[in-house]
């Protein structure tokens, strides 16, 4: 039985409606930062976003083409697996719908792969029908680099280690593959209402 | 029978019951805690602890801290800085009354530790909070090993252990970076600096630098163009948000 | 965000080594460079622990705590000498 400290409640976790906190998370105001690396710095003139893999033609967008595109503003809430939730973050951001337009494949995943080495799988169903974006704004403000700036992945349907910072591409595969944290026992899929932290949950 | 030698296997580290016997104001932001820790062996100089609190919810936050005191203290002492909008400090620094709990486990840490067998001359560099596991050194050293420490304070208020060090006398050079004080040198701690307080590389001294990442870089870059060998030069980097 | 070095690292390893890690030596597999392991770069504000060579930013190692169980990934590392 862990002791308790009488009086710790560490920063304020403020209440939530149930249906709004997965299982075994824990609420927070901030926005925790968490990375696996150094922040890249990728000069903004030599940033690029590519679909490449099962495509008959790969695709790319420079930063200026890229921003160019359709974007939207969304709300929605992030579930991080080292426990943490934050509710209605506004992000805005280029659905990943719009970058795969016209785009004909017969594969059914995606590698995201981003600046520093960072790799991410998923079932390309998960970053279609409006599940997705990449997002170059947060709160307002263009996406700090802190925060995965200058554009991020945004999956927020799933644990948010599948929302790959310093992103710059996805691969489509005819084939599954784990990612960085996928290979060292976090979950293949990771619904956050499910508990998928790790394999075989 | 083939060179057996007994490796440094180290029991398994367990979270253990510390409570507060005592607290000792240091500075405006920092305090010391003196613990009572059940079944408590011992430590080396310059190492640290973990400790690990839960909130009734369940909630865990898990800080490191290095050890304060001396091995031969005959006590364990953790001095925490508070950090502004920290959630473990607040809690250690104004929170914790006597005989509150709460788990720890150690010691920890073998790279950047010393001890006296190892012989000296010393030489230690601390920025801010870094000079806790240096004092456990100073603590530590036998009156015949020479040792100085250079530390690196923002203003003369956040002088840690004040008293103690004045007591080394010219052993120990402190420098302000954000405040003029008469008699104290103020600005960071650079070649210069490093060159006329340290030894030289010739008396081939032992070298430890404490602080933030930023703090521990620049010190242990400038050391080695210095001449000192990089593996005397032995570091530990506190995040921004500090131990 | 914490970027600290192998010290910091120490309490979690001893969760599964027996041995002192921060004054293994280890060889980079990517640049070759030898160094012990407490001066290497450590990101522990992660999903899990990364270890990175101080010389070259590759992953040395990775260590993820589920509940039950530990992931290390060490291909980072083409030997690691320890005492």
């Amino acid at each position: 039985m862990t002791p308790i400290s009488r009086g710790f409640r560490g920063r304020s976790r403020p209440d939530a409606p149930a249906d709004r906190v997965p299982p075994g998370q824990y609420v927070t105001d901030d926005f925790p930062v968490l990375s696996a690396g150094p922040t890249p710095h990728t000069p903004i003139d030599q940033w690029t976003f590519t679909i490449d893999g099962e495509i008959d033609e790969p695709r790319s967008w420079t930063w200026d083409e890229f921003r160019a595109l359709p974007s939207e503003q969304i709300t929605k809430d992030i579930h991080c697996v080292t426990k943490w939730s934050k509710l209605d973050t506004d992000w805005e951001g280029v659905s990943v719908d719009t970058l795969l337009d016209g785009v004909n494949t017969e594969a059914e995943y995606v590698l995201a792969f981003s600046d520093g080495g960072y790799t991410t799988n998923l079932p390309l169903e998960d970053v279609t029908g409006g599940k997705a974006w990449v997002a170059f704004g947060y709160g307002g403000e263009p996406l700090d680099p802190e925060h995965g700036g200058p554009a991020r992945l945004l999956v927020p349907h799933l644990y948010f280690w599948k929302s790959a910072k310093w992103v710059r591409g996805l691969t489509l595969r005819n084939e599954d593959a784990p990612g960085f944290w996928e290979q060292y026992g976090y979950h293949n899929y990771g619904d956050p209402w499910r508990e998928q932290r790790y394999w075989g949950d | 029978m083939a060179g057996a030698a007994v490796l440094g296997r180290l029991a398994p580290l367990k979270w253990r019951v510390a409570s507060l016997a005592e607290l000792v104001d240091e500075t405006p932001h920092a305090r010391t805690l003196v613990l009572d820790v059940e079944g408590w062996e011992g430590h080396r100089a310059g190492q640290h602890v973990d400790v690990r609190l839960t909130a009734e919810d369940g909630y865990q936050a898990e800080r490191s801290y290095s050890i304060a005191s001396g091995p031969d203290d005959g006590k364990l002492e953790l001095t925490v800085e508070l950090i502004e909008d920290g959630e473990v400090s607040p809690y250690l620094v104004d929170e914790l009354h006597h005989g509150d709990t709460f788990e720890l486990r150690g010691p920890i840490g073998g790279w950047f530790a010393w001890d006296p067998a190892e012989g000296g001359p010393l030489l230690l560099v601390g920025g801010g909070s870094g000079v806790v596991p240096l004092r456990s050194m100073l603590r530590a050293r036998p009156a015949d090993v020479p040792a100085r420490l250079i530390y690196s304070a923002r203003t003369l208020e956040d002088v840690i252990y004040r008293d103690e060090l004045e007591a080394l006398g010219d052993d120990v050079v402190l420098t302000l970076t954000r405040e003029q004080r008469d008699g104290i040198r103020s600005g960071r701690v650079d070649a210069d600096l490093l060159r006329e307080a340290g030894f030289a590389p010739a008396q081939e001294p032992r070298i430890f630098v404490c602080g933030p990442t930023p703090f521990v870089e620049a010190v242990a870059s400038e050391l080695v163009e210095l001449g000192h060998p990089p593996e005397r030069v032995k570091t530990e980097r506190f995040g921004p948000t500090g131990r | 965000m914490e970027e600290l070095d192998g010290n910091g690292a120490a309490g979690r390893l001893r969760e599964v080594f027996a041995l002192e890690l921060t004054t293994a030596r280890g060889q980079c597999t990517h640049c070759g460079n030898v160094g012990a392991l407490g001066e290497a770069r450590v990101f522990m504000d992660a999903p899990g622990l990364v270890v990175r060579c101080r010389s070259c930013e590759s992953v040395l190692l990775v260590l993820v705590r589920g509940d039950d169980r530990y992931w290390l990934g060490a291909q980072g590392m083409t030997w690691l000498e320890l005492r």
